[in-house]
């Protein structure tokens, strides 16, 4: 009796609470709801568009509201291409023209969602989840006929799981295309626990690499191309190092390492395991999965549970050893070699890496949303990598719930240096730039 | 924040709160009405599965993860046919649907390794949680669903 006088003494200041809750939440739905219309919001009335940056940098927000904005290419004329995963009026390309603070978009095409845009040598590549197309582009980098693309990749295997075709080129006509394992660690059934993990993984023979194509001819299926690398459970970041003259993908590490083997892991290690590896491909590479994760805090490959594993036996002796790690689940998704002249010294050769943000670290705190400098030197990783540009999420507990504002995804480098990062939950780019 | 909105909240609030305490009044009157007592043990034995289970990918709030993994709240899903959801935990689902007017590209895997009770109980705790509210799934439900799969 006396308990349930306390609830019922304990509603009225239970609901205003809740109250106070929802008005605030109102309202900051409500300062959404005006980003749209050219007026103030937080993102483009805070200094730097909210972002945290190091010191030297600004950030603007040069577009915002675009849809599902996922890879980005900035044209030597300094407008920009963008993919989306999400339709905006039906267009799944938008190409945008800058002036000097902002981009306007002034064409859409395409009719397919993705995620891969790449421009070279006169053409304008983009992705679907099963294909990937190109446009022709005129001596100022235009689109000349948006309406018929020449398909260049087809049947592409797209089975929901790590749909994301992303794309990138080399300098001798080839075309690289991640086609992503359907699965998060190839088990008999997917996530499903006391599952064994796949003897002779079958997934890899169309999935879980990275395929090589030739940029130029038509209708290429999977026999046409040439498995490049494998042991690649999902990649979105990846990009042609020049100075190398070599491919670098970021990898997005498995997934429920609790959920699957509590025995083994904590929800600690699960959230903080595997490492998110960047790897230096060379044809013919195998970076392990599903056969082992990299644990970067005890610095080693270590035997997949799935596969015998304990989260202590060594595993993947035969797979490649990442050129550098970082915590787990922060899903890199945009990876851009550093070649301008604007930035500090130390930035030129670098990898800047847009960290997407984690949902699996649950029930510990989430993280990301922001992108990291990893520096290089001689075209190796070297150092520690710095948090470049943080705060897309909006607050740090945005960030630690997972309910981020802002998710960087695309990355791209403009004619005068300028970094450009694109945001796909609410189809914001940024371009962040540096004064001595 | 226009003010109709907040009139509206306000009210709206207003109701819940009168509708809770209305609620508890009423417990107050049926003080040993015994449904009431299993389904808070059922939503409260639930919870623990929950996390063990669920929470990587739904979330403790029940929200999902865009694009990956659907919500728990307020979707036909959970609140609907009590058959439906019983299949989904024993047999998993990767069927390509709009849920709540989106799609969602992870597996589901099964989790047929649960028990009848715990099944029941996990389900009640998900059908009362994150503002849904909706009758207990029993032991004896998904005992005859898995009987019949």
């Amino acid at each position: 009796m006396k308990k349930r006088n306390l609830i019922s003494a304990m509603l009225p200041v239970t609901a205003i609470a809740g109250l106070v809750l929802l008005l605030n939440a109102c309202k900051s739905g409500s300062t959404d709801h005006k980003t749209g219309a050219d007026t103030t919001s937080t993102t483009t009335s805070s200094p730097n568009a909210g972002l945290k940056l190091q010191s030297g940098f600004s950030a603007a927000v040069i577009a915002e509201k675009l849809g599902g904005t996922r890879e980005i290419a900035v044209t030597p004329q300094n407008n920009i291409y963008v993919k989306l995963n999400n339709f905006k009026d039906g267009k799944g390309i938008l190409y945008l023209t800058q002036d000097s603070t902002k981009a306007t978009l002034t064409k859409s095409f395409g009719d397919y969602k993705g995620t891969g845009v790449y421009v070279k040598k006169g053409y304008l590549y983009t992705s679907s989840d099963e294909e990937v197309f190109r446009y022709k582009l005129n001596d100022k980098n235009e689109v000349i006929n948006p309406d018929q693309p020449e398909k260049i990749v087809t049947g592409l295997l797209s089975r929901g799981e790590h749909e994301a075709k992303a794309i990138t080129l080399d300098n001798d006509g080839n075309l690289y295309v991640n086609i992503g394992a359907y699965s998060n660690a190839c088990q008999v059934a997917d996530r499903k626990k006391d599952s064994p993990g796949q003897k002779g993984c079958p997934i890899l023979d169309s999935a879980g690499g990275i395929w090589q194509f030739k940029a130029d001819k038509l209708n290429q299926h999977y026999g046409d191309g040439i498995r490049y690398a494998t042991g690649l459970r999902n990649v979105v970041g990846m990009d042609w190092n020049q100075q190398n003259n070599q491919l670098f993908v970021m990898q997005h590490g498995r997934d429920q390492l609790h959920d699957l083997f509590p025995q083994y892991f904590t929800t600690k290690q699960s959230a903080d395991l595997p490492a998110e590896c960047m790897y230096a491909i060379k044809k013919g590479d195998n970076a392990g999965w599903p056969y082992m994760y990299y644990d970067w805090q005890q610095h080693k490959k270590i035997l997949m549970p799935e596969y015998g594993g304990d989260g202590k036996k060594e595993g993947g002796q035969t797979a490649i050893d990442p050129a550098a790690a970082f915590p787990g689940h922060l899903a890199p998704n945009g990876l851009l070699f550093y070649t301008g002249s604007q930035f500090p010294e130390k930035y030129k050769n670098g990898a800047f890496i847009a960290f997407h943000g984690s949902w699996n670290r649950a029930p510990e705190p989430q993280a990301g949303y922001f992108v990291v400098f990893q520096p290089f030197k001689d075209g190796k990783a070297s150092g520690d990598y710095e948090i470049f540009a943080d705060n897309f999420a909006g607050s740090a507990d945005k960030a630690a719930t997972g309910r981020a504002e802002h998710r960087p995804c695309g990355l791209a480098q403009g004619p005068d240096g300028a970094l450009y990062v694109t945001d796909d939950n609410q189809g914001t780019i940024y371009k962040i730039t540096y004064k001595k | 924040m226009d003010f109709k909105k907040a009139l509206l909240l306000i009210l709206t609030f207003g109701l819940f709160t009168a509708t809770l305490q209305a609620q508890t009044k009423h417990k107050k009157t049926t003080a040993t009405h015994a449904p009431s007592a299993a389904l808070k043990a059922s939503i409260a034995a639930g919870l623990p599965i929950f996390t063990e289970n669920c929470v990587a990918c739904h979330q403790a709030d029940g929200t999902g993860i865009a694009h990956m993994n659907p919500p728990l709240i307020k979707t036909p899903f959970v609140l609907g046919d009590k058959t439906r959801l019983i299949k989904i935990i024993l047999n998993g689902f990767n069927d390509d649907v709009e849920i709540n007017g989106e799609r969602y590209s992870n597996t589901m895997a099964s989790h047929d390794f649960l028990s009848d009770q715990q099944i029941a109980d996990l389900l009640t705790y998900v059908r009362n949680s994150f503002g849904n509210k909706a009758s207990a799934i029993t032991m004896a439900q998904v005992k005859a669903v898995r009987a019949g799969k």
